[in-house]
């Protein structure tokens, strides 16, 4: 054993240290997202084989009201919430976003670089809970003057959400836009098109999926933004019939509720499943990016 | 309209979404600054809050963000390192390969809601380790792991081949060329990545909601013994951070100052994660002008 323990080089033994400290660290990785996916999915699925709760009821319902007798589990509502506010965050940010791309990498690049670029990022590293706050004490109350109602809602969840996103689809954009080759502008240029010309007619066209990538991008994050939208969106649960009414979405119900409910209770349940939900929905988000990356290649 | 005009129109109005961005930053930031500045004293930053008097302080909070960042940062740094130089070096492109690289992408794609989830059901009940400081930061090094195995794999990336071929030429083995030749090059921006990494962590709230808990046990600051429950060192106590703290008084605050607090705390927030940037921002300078002895 002692011989062979000195056969072995130093520089090899060395070697084997570096692969098998790094190959743990990816190890660990991949046991953090499997358990991650199979607890989540193993408590979110357990409220199905509850009596009187099946999928389409919870995916379709309604009524919210877990507490009550007999208890409803309609997760319609917040369905519908999450996806109109991340949604039309999305068209909010997405042409500020392009143009903000465009700015940087076409009309100035200069100041873009020198200033666009580092607002941007501040944008980025501003916590969400400071949106929240912010949205709270000017966005509400502008909207409550403005328009009917109290100013809480998918409107001002939305409008949060949009700088929130902002700063995604941006830098999503303006790298795509930067890596595109000169000679299509060029071109364009050549043939005596005007800078607009080129720019809606071979820029964004050619680059399309990928400007796409970051509008999806920002949506999978409006989407599972937390705290921010449950500081002003107002947190009933139904659907609202207008954007300036209170209403909640899949993320904010289980902030607020999580706390103060016991685990393996059919409300505890009931929120896992909607846990679940998100995630699933992060696989969604993960599948369309990577289709248009592949599509973005080409 | 013809084609100049509309060019014309066009890029009048593509200027100036870039100037309402930059005065939308500024508005935002200004806000914060001149509602929250005011209230920032001493005695707000190092009090301990109060429930329904006027007068609390951010005290404990400050010192609990700070505390989870360095105690995340020791559990993250190691294992995200490792696995970027796992994924830059070692890798070899096939199956194994796309599939770590999807588990990196779904893992940075997860709400911080979902990862603080999976914190409170593994973490904090099935590991037993409670509303804990240490539960923050397992949970957030869930959150922030992709990031460094991201920043990790683009810094070593970066380093020349030339470099590292000549260190394979002179016989070192691979793991001595990454530690000693390529490490090096690539730390200015490993170090860059980390400390906006850092800023990002310093914000989270919603991963610690259930994981670090929302509440603070009375700390004795002049307790340093790591297992006393009252000390503020023992990383098993629960912990209400800063990002927390404004969340809940935003939505729960009895206080009469609430809002005060609310928006001291922003600020006290907002200014270390600028500080978090600049400092970023002039560490890369820095380095860059070092290591390339350019002016």
């Amino acid at each position: 054993m002692q011989d062979k323990q000195r056969v072995v080089k130093p520089h090899i033994a060395e070697e084997w240290v570096g692969k098998i400290y790094t190959l743990l660290c990816i190890f660990f990785l991949i046991v953090t997202i499997f358990s991650m996916v199979y607890f989540v999915a193993s408590k979110g699925i357990s409220t199905f084989f509850l009596p009187n709760v099946n999928l389409l009821d919870f995916l379709t319902g309604l009524k919210w009201a877990p507490e009550g007798s007999p208890p409803a589990f309609g997760a319609l509502p917040f369905i519908v919430g999450s996806f109109t506010t991340s949604i039309l965050a999305a068209l909010i940010a997405a042409p500020l976003g392009i143009c903000a791309a465009i700015f940087m990498t076409e009309i100035m690049p200069g100041v873009g670089r020198r200033y666009l670029q580092p607002v941007i990022e501040l944008l980025a590293g501003i916590p969400s809970v400071v949106y929240g706050f912010i949205g709270l004490s000017v966005l509400v109350p502008f909207l409550r003057d403005v328009f009917p109602g109290q100013g809480i809602g998918i409107a001002a969840g939305a409008m949060v959400l949009s700088i929130m996103i902002l700063p995604t689809i941006t830098t999503i954009a303006a790298d795509a836009l930067a890596g595109l080759s000169h000679s299509l502008k060029e071109g364009s240029y050549a043939l005596g098109a005007t800078r607009w010309q080129t720019i809606y007619r071979i820029i964004l066209p050619t680059t399309l999926p990928a400007l796409l990538t970051g509008v999806v991008l920002g949506i999978s994050r409006a989407f599972g933004e937390a705290l921010a939208v449950q500081m002003v969106i107002g947190n009933a649960p139904h659907i609202p019939k207008s954007l300036f009414e209170s209403t909640s979405t899949l993320t904010s119900v289980i902030t607020l509720s999580m706390g103060n409910t016991v685990s393996g209770s059919p409300h505890n349940s009931a929120l896992w499943s909607l846990a679940l939900i998100l995630m699933s929905m992060t696989f969604v988000f993960v599948f369309i990016v990577r289709w248009l990356e592949r599509r973005s290649k080409v | 309209m013809s084609a100049k005009t509309a060019n014309r129109v066009a890029t009048i109005v593509i200027i100036s979404v870039a100037v309402f961005i930059v005065a939308l930053l500024a508005g935002l930031l200004g806000f914060i600054l001149v509602r929250g500045i005011g209230h920032i004293s001493f005695d707000f930053l190092t009090s301990a809050p109060q429930t329904i008097k006027a007068g609390g302080g951010i005290g404990p909070q400050l010192f609990n963000s700070l505390f989870l960042l360095v105690l995340t940062l020791i559990i993250t740094v190691p294992l995200g390192v490792g696995a970027g130089i796992y994924m830059s070096e070692y890798a070899k492109p096939g199956r194994f390969t796309d599939f770590i690289r999807l588990i990196v992408e779904v893992l940075s794609s997860f709400p911080s809601i979902v990862v603080g989830l999976f914190g409170l059901l593994v973490i904090v009940n099935l590991f037993g380790l409670g509303f804990s400081l240490f539960s923050g930061a397992l949970a957030l090094t869930v959150f922030n792991l992709p990031l460094m195995v991201r920043i990790t794999e683009q810094a070593i990336r970066g380093v020349p081949r030339e470099q590292k071929e000549a260190s394979l030429a002179l016989g070192l083995s691979r793991w001595k060329t990454i530690t000693s030749v390529m490490m090096p090059i690539a730390l200015p921006t490993i170090i860059t990545g980390t400390i906006l990494a850092s800023g990002r962590v310093f914000g989270e709230a919603a991963a610690l909601l259930f994981t670090a808990g929302m509440t603070s046990p009375r700390l004795d600051f002049s307790n340093w013994n790591p297992l006393s429950p009252t000390s503020p060192l023992n990383p098993f106590r629960p912990a209400e951070t800063l990002a927390v703290h404004i969340w809940k008084i935003n939505s729960e605050g009895l206080a009469p100052d609430a809002a005060q607090i609310a928006a001291g705390a922003s600020a006290v927030l907002v200014i270390v994660v600028l500080l978090f940037n600049f400092t970023a921002r002039w560490f890369g300078r820095y380095m860059y002008k070092k290591l390339t002895a350019s002016k």
